[in-house]
């Protein structure tokens, strides 16, 4: 009983930042721009969030700061898809290195030459806790959650979500309602970036309290594998990452365990997890129309 | 300025970089009226209407809405204006309900912000009531019939308010009845005072329903008639600037033991939806068959079958007695098949290519145009100027010019070059003058009626029931992946042919 409440606890706490960073996808997506940059985004962001947190002392100054840094790093992946048209697949690889290469640039400079961020005194807390860890719940898991009702209620019951959606499966219809896609495509990209800037700080500031090198290793692309599995609903991505989350969480439990499985087999798992996901819902996926066809008039 | 009309243009310019699109045109549309644009593809009919509607900035000129001048940036100030546009290329979001569509860009806030959709349904529904339309608000519009989705357009129009509205080439899509009703819809629309301006190059619409008409060739106003008084003839040669040949003169001389036969041929989707249940079909010698029916009721998996492009479940297609089911598309060309497909850009032709590239690319292995695996281009060359000279195709001396660099029109006539020089038995022809003007269009059919007298077969699938009547001997109705009904094109009815197309019964 007791193993399944720190299970849940671990869960929740690795989903937050895959459903943050998922959240954006959707976002994206749903609008017609591929964000594949998520990953670069999320590392700039725990990037950011850790140095500021560290520097000021203060997680939730470095929370809103990493998601400041998302979004402004996402501007670059906006103006080039949006303005200039051009691939957002390879627009996107360009800001999975910007973010990466920033980061540990920026860390060598703050940290006397190392690619990490030295530790916070205080992680983001959690909302609820008792000494064994039989019960926890991140303060970010609570966010990321309540994100996904939001998020939800903006796309399918506002004007706002109903034009979002719309410019990502037919921008011509939407452009010929006199509403401007790029506008619509622009501030999606960049509501994905301040989500996956969060995402990354999600991780720094509360599943560890550093930023290193490692430290967002791919979370980025599960994050994108999870909007493809949840079929770019919110609520279904959400779930997505939970399964994410879980296999991420029995590697840290049966690493501490009893049962001798080798560490790098049992690190494997997520991203087996992935994969296999991925192969099993071939075929089966419909992705908004428009979604990385660049929009000209 | 005239307040009896509810639309000016005047000496309006476009110029596309160095093209001008449009030169110095005129257009006076007067209140409660059907207004006609006739004119070629490429005319500018649209790119007028696109200025109309705020889509296009212009160059020069004046725009006057019910006498009062105006300059739109965007649709959202036309529509604000009171015009909305019923395009020829919906503009609708297939997995959202038609509720979503006619609401979306004009949605009512109710509360914490969220779209009030019963105060919307309310009013669409009084809309559809006054105009007796039958629509499902709930359905998802890539489950609806295109004529449905047009009268989705059409509220959408409606329900932001607009009193004129402007059709782009409304009945390319439609079935004869659905045009019917549309026509009638459009004079219901005058009768309530609204104002239509419809564009289309078909001239039977223009004598059925508008009073008058804008003729404009090739960007230029060339002049507005009553239609009261003008024929098609007339019209037309005022579109094309030369007198065209309506007629198709043809013999009957079909031969007697069919050199095509499909028996009882099922396809399944990957659902294991039918597609085409228990199909037959005969083509003889010297003989047009025309596939009649409504877009989506099986033409493209027709067509697939016999390229071998998808899996048959049961039922033979054979050529010369030799079955070709469930082989590859080469198999079909080995055995003297050739194909006119439907998407010219798409399935027809690579871009990207040249002319001279893309007149050999089903004939790459023929010993005269390359050995070894290398290309032997003089030769290339020269078949390719033999062909663009014999077709007509323009400009001349194409050769070395990529694909994507010519018209419409002339982009089939390389398909059409290559289809024919391949000295077929069957042409398949699917659409092969789809969104083609009437100068095309003459040349395609005539090229098709030269290859039946030669004796060859040809499978004419079309959406166009009038082509399909002009040029087949025989006419097969599809509806749902089966044949209906199976006519002479002689005694042929338009009407009952209408109704066997929407699965009525003979």
């Amino acid at each position: 009983m007791n193993s399944i409440g720190v299970i849940l606890g671990i869960t929740l706490m690795y989903s937050a930042p895959l459903v943050f960073a998922a959240m954006g996808g959707v976002i994206s997506e749903k609008a017609g721009v591929i964000n594949i940059g998520i990953e670069g985004m999320m590392t700039f962001g725990a990037f950011t969030g850790a140095a500021t947190g560290y520097y000021l002392d203060n997680p939730w100054i470095g929370f809103l700061c990493a998601a400041l840094a998302g979004g402004a790093i996402s501007i670059l992946h906006a103006v080039a898809c949006v303005n200039f048209h051009a691939n957002q697949t390879i627009s996107g690889v360009a800001l999975n290195l910007i973010g990466t290469g920033a980061s540990l640039y920026l860390a060598r400079i703050l940290f006397d030459g190392a690619t990490q961020t030295l530790p916070l005194k205080k992680k983001l807390p959690k909302l609820v806790s008792n000494a064994d860890g039989t019960i926890s719940l991140d303060s970010t898991a609570a966010i990321a959650f309540i994100l996904v009702v939001l998020l939800w209620l903006y796309l399918y019951r506002t004007k706002g979500g109903l034009r979002l959606m719309a410019a990502g499966e037919h921008p011509e219809a939407v452009d010929s309602l006199g509403i401007s896609v790029e506008k619509i495509r622009f501030c999606a990209v960049i509501a994905s970036g301040i989500l996956a800037g969060a995402g990354g700080a999600a991780m720094s500031l509360a599943v560890v309290s550093s930023f290193s090198q490692t430290v967002i290793s791919g979370h980025g692309y599960i994050a994108l594998a999870a909007v493809i599995f949840g079929r770019w609903n919110p609520a279904s991505v959400a779930l997505a990452c939970l399964l994410f989350g879980f296999s991420q969480s029995l590697v840290v439990f049966l690493g501490n365990g009893t049962i001798t499985i080798p560490s790098q087999v049992l690190a494997m798992l997520p991203y087996v997890v992935t994969i296999i996901v991925l192969i099993v819902m071939h075929g089966e996926t419909r992705a908004p129309k428009a979604s990385g066809v660049p929009y000209e008039k | 300025m005239n307040a009896a009309h509810a639309i000016e243009m005047h000496g309006i310019v476009k110029r596309f970089g160095n093209f001008c699109a449009l030169d110095e045109v005129e257009l006076e549309v007067k209140k409660g009226s059907i207004h006609a644009i006739l004119g070629e593809n490429g005319a500018g009919k649209t790119t007028l209407m696109n200025i109309l509607y705020g889509l296009y900035d212009y160059n020069k000129g004046q725009i006057l809405v019910h006498g009062k001048e105006v300059h739109f940036k965007s649709p959202r100030d036309a529509i604000h204006a009171g015009i909305g546009m019923v395009h020829q290329h919906f503009k609708l979001i297939e997995p959202y309900t038609v509720l979503q569509n006619i609401v979306l860009g004009y949605e009512k806030k109710g509360l914490f912000g969220f779209i009030d959709y019963r105060k919307a349904r309310k009013e669409i529904e009084a809309l559809i009531k006054a105009y007796h339309f039958k629509i499902d608000l709930d359905a998802k519009v890539r489950d609806i019939s295109v004529g449905m989705q047009q009268r989705v357009e059409i509220v959408k129009a409606l329900y932001r308010g607009a009193d004129i509205l402007i059709f782009d080439e409304p009945t390319a899509v439609l079935t004869p009845q659905e045009i019917h009703e549309l026509t009638g819809c459009m004079k219901n629309m005058t009768e309530e005072g609204k104002t239509v301006i419809i564009i289309t190059h078909k001239l039977e619409e223009i004598t059925q329903c508008a009073s008058r008409c804008t003729i404009i060739r090739r960007g230029k106003f060339i002049t507005e008639v009553a239609v009261d008084g003008c024929d098609t003839k007339k019209l037309a040669s005022l579109m094309v600037g030369r007198e065209v040949n309506f007629s198709v003169k043809k013999q009957k001389k079909a031969g007697t033991e069919p050199m095509f036969e499909i028996r009882n041929l099922t396809v399944e989707d990957r659902q294991g939806i039918c597609r085409l249940s228990d199909l037959s079909l005969e083509v003889h010698h010297g003989e047009i068959v025309g596939i009649a029916g409504v877009d989506g009721n099986g033409q493209q998996e027709l067509f697939e079958a016999i390229s071998s492009l998808i899996m048959v479940k049961s039922g033979t297609i054979t050529i010369h007695s030799k079955e070709i089911q469930n082989t590859d598309p080469k198999t079909m060309l080995e055995n003297g098949i050739t194909v006119i497909p439907e998407d010219r850009q798409k399935d027809g032709l690579v871009l990207d290519f040249t002319v001279a590239e893309n007149l050999i690319s089903q004939n790459l292995s023929a010993p005269q145009f390359s050995r070894h695996g290398f290309l032997k281009k003089p030769e290339i060359m020269a078949s390719s100027a033999a062909l663009i000279e014999k077709y007509d195709i323009r400009p001349s001396g194409c050769s070395a010019l990529k694909c994507r660099a010519l018209s419409g029109g002339n982009q089939q006539k390389v398909i059409i070059a290559r289809a024919i020089a391949r000295n077929p038995d069957l042409i398949i022809a699917v659409q092969p003058t789809r969104g083609m003007d009437v100068g095309a269009i003459e040349f395609v059919h005539k090229a098709l009626i030269e290859e039946r007298e030669k004796g060859k077969g040809i499978l004419l699938i079309s959406l166009d029931l009038d082509e399909i009547l002009k040029l087949s001997d025989r006419v097969a109705i599809i509806s749902s992946g089966h044949i209906t009904g199976v006519f002479d094109a002689q005694d042929a009815d338009k009407g009952k042919i209408g109704t066997l197309m929407v699965g009525g019964k003979n």
